[in-house]
């Protein structure tokens, strides 16, 4: 039977899939299954169609517009629907992120059944799929297993696969699916949206990552990380540590609770390298560390490690680089 | 306003964890503790608390062997009372079988407000919470930075991949707080005494009144079958800084073509 007919959450962000969802798809296609199908929402999905027809999906499924629903409880009712009336998927994909996680748990409650997180990698075996996680903040890694029928949900890390350099268009099969009454478990609203601006490249998908921790000493100190970001192209980055202190947005946040970073370049400036935060930047192709500890946790995975003062080594480099 | 918080009582993070070899379920030996991450919960809940007017802090934990030492730290913080599930049978639950006995413990409190952390320290699968409320038929709001109660419901500041999104929900819900919102309350020393009489309700399976096969490993349907060191990096060059460690930067990035 193989590993039958795989289905996607997607989601969309300014009319276009996100980066995760291309990557869950990439993913899907790459355990061989049957079909991939994607699960959409939002009043931009038949403006999306071409874009996901491009990458090979046989069919899209639109919940259509939520307005101002949170989308857990109504993605999860319209997916559960389709599986009571016999169209049911062998597993389902979720993208570890805000509204993934939500829809991936409230679906396992309604269905009864378990979902595997964290995954890192799936792979099929037979008729199986095989899921790697990091345990303990990434120094092991475990792999399991359903052992039960499906349907089987994963929610996978960002970065886990790849997702295409270009994309195509193509045209594809859409069908509508209904929200089910939801009761009470569907009357969370967003009353008001806040943005914060950000600059430059986005921290998940630029080539450079620049990251401060404490180290730094105090708030002001960050400004070095984000010129240096700059001059570099790249995108600046952070501990929980200066997260928490409340010095830069969560958005900045790197690891296990924040983003997964894979950059060309990682240069982590004052931080220790906690296994949680290690988690998020480990599988960056490079890694620069500047630490004054010459025992800190992150030399032990650099390629080029500084035991230097933040305060001496970083002003040097902006200067440098200006300089050129 | 009675605030229901899921708490989970963890072995010391600072203490290397560890999977049982023939089981791959995760060695709990040594004192537990209560995991940080719920400290904010148990802060938020005393907070909503008292400023409503008054209502009681109710901790709910899935634990082994009627382990209390965490929830002892959160008592100490102030809450009044803990229920505690604590079976041999429970071994092995995955994150629906915990979700199972929490919502069946929580229906025994009928809280107005249902308070977890986004993810626990150790397993981290930070789904629970949002089955929890699926099983109760609550609405749920993740990932909150901020509550604030408003008669019969709540407006809570929801982290979002852009920012944050002020969501309105009726009562009750469950809530999952990100860590570092608030400063969680060190227990006083009058705290600590207290905590020591504070009434801890311990309850089974079959007193949840929950079947053995939806619980523990059998209920799992899912099995962790092998365990591997993670691939190590190799680690590269490490300089002490004389004033030139920049110009070690500057190569590095030259030699990839970055600069
Ligand atoms: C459930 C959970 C989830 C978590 N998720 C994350 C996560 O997603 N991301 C994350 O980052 N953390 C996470 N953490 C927190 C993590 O455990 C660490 O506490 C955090 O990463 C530490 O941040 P830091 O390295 O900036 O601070 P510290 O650990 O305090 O390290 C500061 C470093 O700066 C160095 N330093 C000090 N002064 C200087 C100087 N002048 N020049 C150079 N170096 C200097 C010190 O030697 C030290 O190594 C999580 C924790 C938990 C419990």
């Amino acid at each position: 039977m193989g590993i039958g007919r795989v289905w996607v959450f997607g989601e969309l962000a300014e009319g276009k899939p996100t980066t995760t969802t291309l990557e869950l798809i990439e993913g899907a296609k790459s355990l061989g299954a049957s079909s991939v199908e994607v699960v959409l929402h939002g009043p931009e999905v038949d403006g999306a169609l071409g874009v996901l027809g491009g990458t090979g999906v046989s069919k899209v499924y639109n919940v259509g517009d939520l307005g101002d629903a949170l989308v857990g409880a109504p993605i999860a009712a319209a997916i559960a629907g389709q599986i009571e009336s016999g169209n049911s998927p062998d597993s389902i994909l979720f993208g570890a992120t805000y509204d993934g996680r939500d829809v991936a748990a409230r679906l396992s409650a309604k269905i009864s059944k378990g979902v595997i997180t964290n995954c890192i990698g799936l792979e099929a075996q037979g008729d199986t799929i095989v899921a790697s996680h990091a345990l303990f903040g990434g120094s092991q890694i475990a792999k399991s297993k359903f052992t039960g029928a499906g349907p089987w949900l994963f929610v996978v890390r960002a970065k886990t696969f790849s997702a295409p350099e270009s994309l195509g268009e193509a045209s594809v099969e859409s069908q509508s699916i209904s929200v089910p009454d939801l009761g009470a478990t569907g009357a969370a609203m967003v009353i008001n949206r806040h943005v914060e601006e950000r600059s430059g490249p986005k921290l998940d998908e630029a080539p450079i990552v620049v990251s401060g921790g404490r180290g730094l000493g105090q708030s002001e100190h960050y400004a070095m990380i984000e010129e240096l970001a700059k001059l570099l192209n790249g995108a600046p980055g952070a501990s929980r540590a200066i997260v928490d202190a409340g010095w830069v947005p969560y958005a900045y946040q790197v690891g296990q609770t924040g983003k997964t970073v894979k950059p060309t370049v990682y240069i982590a400036c004052g931080i220790s390298g906690a296994t949680q935060h290690m988690v998020g930047m480990k599988g960056s192709k490079n890694i620069i560390a500047i630490n004054k500890d010459k025992d800190a946790p992150i030399f032990t995975i650099c390629d080029l490690g500084i035991v230097g003062d933040v305060h001496k080594v970083l002003p040097a480099l902006i200067d440098a680089l200006k300089n050129r | 306003m009675n605030v229901a918080v899921c708490v989970k009582q963890i072995p010391d993070p600072a203490a290397p964890g560890s999977l049982d070899p023939t089981t791959k379920n995760l060695v709990r030996g040594g004192k537990l503790i209560l995991d940080d991450s719920d400290a904010y919960g148990v802060e938020i809940a005393l907070q909503l608390a008292e400023s409503s007017g008054g209502g009681e802090v109710t901790l709910v934990s899935m634990a082994p062997n009627g382990e209390t030492s965490g929830l002892r730290t959160a008592l100490a913080m102030g809450a009044s009372k803990a229920v505690l599930v604590s079976d041999g049978k429970l071994a092995g639950s995955d994150a629906l079988g915990t979700a199972r006995v929490l919502a069946e413990a929580i229906k025994r409190v009928s809280p107005d407000l249902v308070l977890a952390a986004t993810e626990s320290t150790d397993g981290y699968t930070g789904t629970t919470p949002v089955q929890v409320a699926e099983l109760l038929g609550m609405p749920s709001v993740t990932f909150a930075k901020k509550i604030e109660v408003d008669g019969n419901s709540i407006k809570v500041e929801r982290q979002t991949e852009a920012g944050y999104d002020e969501v309105s929900c009726p009562l009750p819900a469950v809530v999952t707080v990100t860590a570092g919102v608030v400063e969680p309350r060190y227990p006083s020393f009058k705290g600590i005494m207290a905590a020591k009489s504070k009434p801890v309700d311990q309850l089974d399976v079959a007193g949840l009144g929950l079947s053995d096969s939806q619980v523990g490993s059998t209920g799992a349907g899912q099995e962790v079958f092998e365990v591997q060191d993670a691939p190590q990096r190799d680690v590269g060059e490490i300089v002490e800084d004389d004033g030139e460690g920049y110009a070690k930067v500057v190569s590095f990035l030259e030699n990839l073509k970055l600069i």
